[in-house]
C-alpha cells in the first residue's frame, strides 16, 4: 500500500514538475513577444507621429492656397465666399425630361439602377 | 537529571554530629539549585533574542538590499499588464479648434563627436564641411584633433544628412536621437504658438521647453505625461487663421503700413478664433530677440497682445454706452459740438466742423471728439474710470499667453478733467487691440463682460454685467450706423451687417508730443449687427492710402476695407450664411421705446 502511494506521488511530482517547466518556458516565449509587439507598436507610433506631422506639413494652407493657383486651369477653385450659400427654394424641381434627375418613386428600382449604370 | 536532594543524608549527619545546623546545608542548596534555574532560563531567553534579532535583520537586510537594487538598475517598461492608463513620454501636440496640428514632435538624431575615437580627424572634419556647407572645416579639424573628448556638431539634423554621415564611416561621429518640436504650418499663427528650443541635453535625449506663447505657459501641461497624449486644443482655427493673415497681409501691402494685427473673437464665449500680428516669424526657426531699438520692431513682438497704443475713437462708444447706459442721454438727445472746444488752456479740435449741435447718434456716426468731451463730461471723471475698468481697460488680458502681462495698458495717473476728456475720445489711455477686443465683445453681446482666451471652451461666459441689454441693442444700433452711413462706410459687406467704429490715433513720439504723419488706424467691427457672434479689430500701424491726390491717413481709409475683406473671406469660413438684415426700422423703433 505505502509503495504505492510513494509511487503515485513520483509520478505526480513528476509530472507536476514537467507542467511547470513547460509553464515557464511558455511564460518566457510570451514576454518575448509582448517585448517584440511593443517595440513594433512604438515604431508604429513614431511612424504615425511622423505621418500626422506630415500630413499636417502637406495640407498647409500656404501649399494648398499655391497648388489651387498653379492648377486653376483644371480645377477652377476660389476661395469660399458669400454668394456660393444657396438655399433649398433656389434648386429646380427634377424635371421630366431627364431621366435621371426624375423625382424617385421607387426607391429599390432607382438604387438597382443606379448600380447598373458604369 | 539527577535532582540533587536538598537534604542530603551523609551532610546532614555529618553536620549534625559537628553541632551545625543543617537547615543552612538545605538553604545552600536551595540557593544552588535556584542560580542554576536562573541560569537556564536566562540562556534560553538569551538565545531566543538571538534568533528575533537574526530575523529582524533579515528581514530588514532583504528591504534594504530590494532599495539599494531598485534605485540603482535602470528604469525598465513594465512588459506586462496593459490596463493602465496610457502614458506617453512625449510633448503633448497643439491642435486648433478642429483638431488640425499646430505643433507637434518628429524623430530626428543629433550629431556629436568623440574625438578619441576617431580615425582620420582631419578627413571626417572635410567630408562633414562638405555636408554642411555652415560647418568650418579648419575649426572642426582643430576642434577633433585637439584634447576635447566630446563635442556637438549638429543640433537637429535630417535623415538624408544621417546617411550621408553614415557614409564617412567614422566610429568617432555619433548619433543621438532627438524629439524635436515641428510647426507644419510655418509661420501660421506664430505669436500664438510661440517657440520652443532644447533644455537640458544628454546623448540619448534633450528635453523640449517652451520659450513663448502658450508653448511656454502651459509648458508643464505639455510635458506631463499623466494626460496620455491629449493634445491642447487652441480656439484657433486653422484655415480662418490663414485667411485672417493673407488678408491682413495684403491690407498692410497696399496701405504701405509697417506693422498690422487683427483679432477675430467670439463674442459670447471669448475664443480667440484668430489672432494674427505681422510682421510674423517662423517658430520652426524663431529669431533672436533684437538686441537694439524698441522691441516693437522685433517681428517677435505680439501687437495683439504687446503692443499698447492710444486706440483713438474706438473709444467714443464706451463714452456713449455709460452716458446711455446711466440715463444720462439718449440716441437723440443734441449735444454740443462747437468746434474747438476750450477747456483751460486745452484746445479740442474736430477732424471737420459738424456744426453747432448734433444728437448723440451723429456725434457717433460723424466721430466728434468735442461732442463725445461733452457727453463724458455729463457723467463725470470717477464713474468714467469705475466703467473702463469693469471693461478690463485697467489691467493686462488674461489671455494665456506669456507676453500678456507685459501688454499692460498705460493710464494717466492722475485722472484729473482734462484726462478725462482725451480718454473719452481715446487719447491718453493706452491698451492692446486684444483688450479692445475685449471690451467690444462686451458691449454688443448683450452687456456682459468676456475674458479672452485662446482655449477652445464651446460654453458662454457668464460674465458680470457691465450695460444694460437695452443698451447694449442701443450701441449696436450706433455702430451699424457708423458702417451704413458714417465714417465706416466702406466696411459694408452684402449679408452681413457689420457694425463698428473707427479710430485715427496720432503715434506718440518717443521724446513725447505726437508724429503728424504717423498714425494708428484702428477698425473695430462686429457682425452680424442684429446678433452678434464675432468682434474684428483690424489695426494698421503707420498706413496711408495714397491713390487719391493726398495720402490718407483715417482708419477709414485704410483698416476699414481691409476688414471688410476679412469679413467677406473669413465669415462664409465660420458658416454664416449671408442673410438680409431683419428690417432696420423696426430696430430703429426697438431703440426708441
Amino acid at each position: 500500500m505505502r509503495s504505492i502511494i510513494l509511487t503515485l506521488s513520483l509520478i505526480a511530482i513528476m509530472g507536476l514538475g514537467f507542467w511547470a517547466y513547460r509553464e515557464n518556458y511558455r511564460t518566457q516565449a510570451e514576454l518575448a513577444e509582448v517585448r517584440t509587439l511593443q517595440s513594433e507598436i512604438g515604431d508604429l507610433r513614431e511612424s504615425l507621429s511622423v505621418l500626422n506631422a506630415e500630413w499636417a506639413y502637406l495640407n498647409r494652407p500656404d501649399r494648398l492656397r499655391e497648388l489651387a493657383d498653379l492648377n486653376f486651369e483644371r480645377l477652377g477653385l476660389l476661395p469660399l465666399e458669400p454668394e456660393q450659400f444657396g438655399d433649398v427654394a433656389q434648386i429646380t424641381y427634377p424635371t421630366a425630361e431627364n431621366p435621371l434627375l426624375a423625382p424617385v418613386t421607387d426607391p429599390i428600382a432607382t438604387v438597382a439602377s443606379l448600380d447598373q449604370t458604369p | 537529571m539527577i535532582r540533587t536532594p536538598l537534604r542530603p543524608l551523609a551532610r546532614i549527619l555529618s553536620a549534625r554530629a559537628k553541632g551545625e545546623n543543617p537547615d543552612a546545608i538545605e538553604k545552600e542548596n536551595l540557593r544552588l539549585r535556584h542560580e542554576e534555574m536562573r541560569d537556564r532560563s536566562r540562556q534560553k531567553a538569551e538565545g531566543r533574542l538571538l534568533l528575533l534579532g537574526l530575523v529582524f535583520l533579515g528581514l530588514f537586510g532583504t528591504v534594504g538590499v530590494r532599495m539599494g537594487v531598485l534605485a540603482a538598475t535602470q528604469p525598465v517598461e513594465p512588459r506586462t499588464g496593459q490596463n493602465g492608463p496610457l502614458i506617453t513620454a512625449g510633448r503633448a501636440d497643439i491642435t486648433d479648434r478642429e483638431g488640425r496640428i499646430l505643433a507637434t514632435n518628429l524623430v530626428t538624431h543629433a550629431l556629436y563627436a568623440q574625438p578619441r575615437l576617431m580615425i582620420d580627424p582631419a578627413g571626417a572634419a572635410e567630408k562633414l564641411a562638405l555636408i554642411f556647407p555652415d560647418l568650418d572645416a579648419e575649426k572642426l579639424k582643430k576642434d577633433f584633433t585637439g584634447s576635447k573628448k566630446f563635442l556637438w556638431i549638429k543640433k537637429k539634423i535630417s535623415p538624408e544628412q544621417m546617411q550621408l554621415v553614415h557614409e564617412i564611416g567614422d566610429p568617432g561621429l555619433l548619433f543621438g536621437p532627438r524629439e524635436m518640436r515641428l510647426y507644419p504650418n510655418g509661420a501660421l499663427a506664430a505669436h500664438v504658438l510661440g517657440g520652443s528650443a532644447f533644455g537640458r541635453e544628454g546623448v540619448a535625449s534633450a528635453e523640449v521647453i517652451g520659450t513663448a506663447g502658450v508653448e511656454k505657459t502651459f509648458d508643464n501641461w505639455l510635458r506631463d505625461p499623466a494626460n496620455g497624449g491629449a493634445p491642447l486644443q487652441l480656439s484657433i482655427d486653422l484655415s480662418v487663421q490663414a485667411t485672417v493673415e493673407e488678408v491682413l497681409d495684403g491690407g498692410m501691402r497696399l496701405m504701405n503700413a509697417k506693422g498690422a494685427t487683427a483679432i477675430l473673437m467670439d463674442v459670447k464665449t471669448g475664443e480667440i478664433i484668430s489672432m494674427a500680428s505681422l510682421p510674423d516669424f517662423d517658430p520652426n526657426t524663431r529669431p533672436q530677440p533684437l538686441t537694439k531699438g524698441p522691441a516693437g520692431d522685433s517681428p517677435l513682438f505680439n501687437r495683439a497682445v504687446q503692443g499698447v497704443y492710444e486706440l483713438g475713437s474706438t473709444f467714443k462708444i464706451f463714452a456713449v454706452a455709460q452716458a446711455l447706459d446711466l440715463g444720462i442721454v439718449t440716441p437723440d438727445t443734441v449735444v454740443d459740438t462747437k468746434t474747438p472746444m476750450f477747456w483751460g488752456k486745452y484746445k479740442i479740435n474736430d477732424f471737420h466742423n459738424y456744426g453747432a449741435e448734433l444728437p448723440v447718434t451723429e456725434v457717433i456716426v460723424k466721430s466728434s471728439n468735442v461732442g463725445t468731451a461733452h457727453i463724458i463730461g455729463m457723467v463725470g471723471p470717477e464713474r468714467q474710470q469705475t466703467f473702463l475698468k469693469s471693461l478690463g481697460l485697467f489691467e493686462p488680458t488674461p489671455v494665456e499667453l506669456i507676453e500678456a502681462p507685459t501688454g499692460k495698458p498705460l493710464v494717466p495717473k492722475k485722472w484729473s478733467e482734462i484726462s478725462m476728456l482725451t480718454i473719452s475720445y481715446g487719447h491718453g489711455l493706452s491698451a492692446s487691440p486684444l483688450h479692445l477686443a475685449a471690451a467690444y465683445a462686451a458691449m454688443v453681446n448683450g452687456g456682459t463682460r468676456v475674458q479672452p482666451t485662446v482655449l477652445k471652451t464651446n460654453k458662454p461666459q457668464q460674465g458680470e454685467r457691465v450695460i444694460s441689454e437695452k443698451t447694449s441693442a442701443q450701441v449696436r444700433s450706433l455702430l451699424r450706423q457708423v458702417v451704413v452711413r458714417g465714417t465706416a462706410s466702406f466696411g459694408e459687406v452684402p449679408g452681413y451687417a457689420v457694425g463698428g467704429k473707427t479710430g485715427t490715433a496720432d503715434k506718440a513720439k518717443p521724446t513725447g508730443g505726437y508724429y503728424d504723419d504717423k498714425v494708428i488706424a484702428t477698425f473695430a467691427s462686429f457682425f452680424p449687427a442684429y446678433d452678434p457672434k464675432y468682434v474684428l479689430i483690424v489695426t494698421l500701424d503707420e498706413p496711408v492710402e495714397s491713390s487719391g491726390s493726398e495720402p490718407r491717413r483715417t482708419a477709414g481709409w485704410t483698416s476699414v476695407p481691409v476688414a471688410a475683406e476679412m469679413i467677406r473671406r473669413v465669415a462664409p469660413l465660420l458658416g454664416l450664411r449671408p442673410e438680409v438684415e431683419p428690417g432696420a426700422e423696426a430696430a430703429l423703433t426697438t431703440v426708441k421705446n
